[in-house]
């Protein structure tokens, strides 16, 4: 008894809690280096396709990215509800899209150039004759290896 | 009273708080950036006429149209059962077994009606403009696919490895320069026995008078 009440006078211990910061901290670095700050904003809508076949972009580095699809709502009263492109932060003609690729080309590294693919981040409800005049633009500048972007799951979905 | 010696610390409590802040903030804001999808190449640009040369028996050809109705050979069909036949049209090697194309490893039909073997087989997949493009991605999978599966099952047969497989381990950094080129090689050999032949062409306007 006496013994257990030397216990109870002196401090018990609490469980330390000295080493959850660290685990909070270990935790924070992993979101803060998957954490990608996005440096233009989608202004189109772009819900992506369903695939299975589906590949990984290996090396971020060597991609150019495309975005097509309807403008959101807040830009649509000016750009209306036909389906657009949207290079960087500003929506593009179909004949803007080769000196963009070219552009983008000329800022990579040199032994980068020949290998870039174009990541086509499509909207599903987008149609395919933007698409076409895209890719006929793409072959124009010999930007011939494209990655559409989907993301993964059963392709039917998207004939629904 | 005794014990109260030494240093106060000073109190870290609060520390976990800040860092679980920062830590949600952080959690909100990620987007993990989808980096996946179909791969493709497009054609160069003085080399579409090529597919004009072929025959009709080499070629089948994919008709998307706006409302998301698919004719393949002219004849509708269902999206769920294009797998199998453009499997059926790849692997038919209708070549005869006297030719030089005759295809060893087919294990299709060897109908005379449809395609000689797969280095000939061409696949054309054509749409509307106003074709959805969800729809054009579901077919390219479909076609991507029975290519998957033919690649995969002669894989299987001549190395007892998946492609997939294979694929992986060449992306890996810690196999040796030997053992890559040894897979380099494999993977090539199985490209080539069922090379992609897919072509899109021109897109069709929809003509209204």
């Amino acid at each position: 008894m006496s013994k257990f009440a030397k216990k109870k006078d002196g401090d018990i211990p609490a469980v330390s809690t000295a080493s959850l910061p660290d685990i909070v901290f270990m935790l924070l670095f992993f979101f803060m280096t998957v954490t990608v700050m996005k440096d233009s904003d989608i202004m189109v809508e772009n819900t992506l396709p369903n695939a299975t076949e589906i590949k990984k972009l290996e090396k971020k580095d060597r991609v150019i990215y495309l975005y097509v699809g309807k403008p959101t709502t807040e830009y649509q009263k000016q750009y209306g509800t036909e389906s657009k492109i949207q290079l960087n932060d500003k929506f593009a003609n179909v004949n803007e899209v080769g000196d963009y690729i070219l552009a983008e080309r000329a800022k990579k590294p040199q032994e980068l150039q020949n290998v870039l693919t174009t990541a086509l981040k499509v909207d599903k409800e987008a149609n395919m004759g933007i698409i076409s005049d895209i890719k006929q633009e793409l072959r124009k500048v010999n930007a011939l290896k494209v990655n559409y972007t989907t993301y993964e799951g059963d392709a039917f979905n998207n004939l629904k | 009273m005794s014990k109260r010696t030494g240093m106060p610390t000073v109190n870290a409590g609060s520390m976990a708080d800040i860092a679980f802040l920062l830590l949600i903030f952080f959690l909100v804001t990620t987007v993990i950036e989808v980096d996946e999808g179909l791969d493709r190449m497009l054609p160069r640009i003085n080399k579409d006429t090529a597919i004009m040369d072929r025959l009709k028996k080499n070629v089948l050809s994919i008709f998307l149209d706006s409302q998301g109705k698919l004719l393949v050979d002219d004849v509708l069909i269902e999206p769920d059962v294009l797998q199998q036949t453009a499997i059926n049209f790849i692997d038919n090697g209708g070549a005869l077994t006297s030719d030089k194309d005759f295809c060893g490893y087919c294990l299709g039909k060897r109908s005379s009606k449809s395609s000689d073997n797969p280095k000939k087989a061409v696949i054309s997949i054509t749409s509307n403009r106003e074709t959805s493009y969800g729809a054009y991605i579901s077919i390219q999978n479909e076609v991507i696919a029975a290519y998957n599966y033919l690649r995969n099952r002669e894989s299987m047969r001549l190395f007892n490895m998946s492609l997939k497989d294979m694929e992986s381990l060449y992306q890996k950094p810690n196999i040796s320069f030997l053992v890559k080129l040894e897979l380099r090689e494999k993977i090539n050999k199985i490209q080539l026995l069922y090379p992609l032949n897919i072509v899109d062409a021109e897109v069709i306007t929809e003509k209204n008078n």
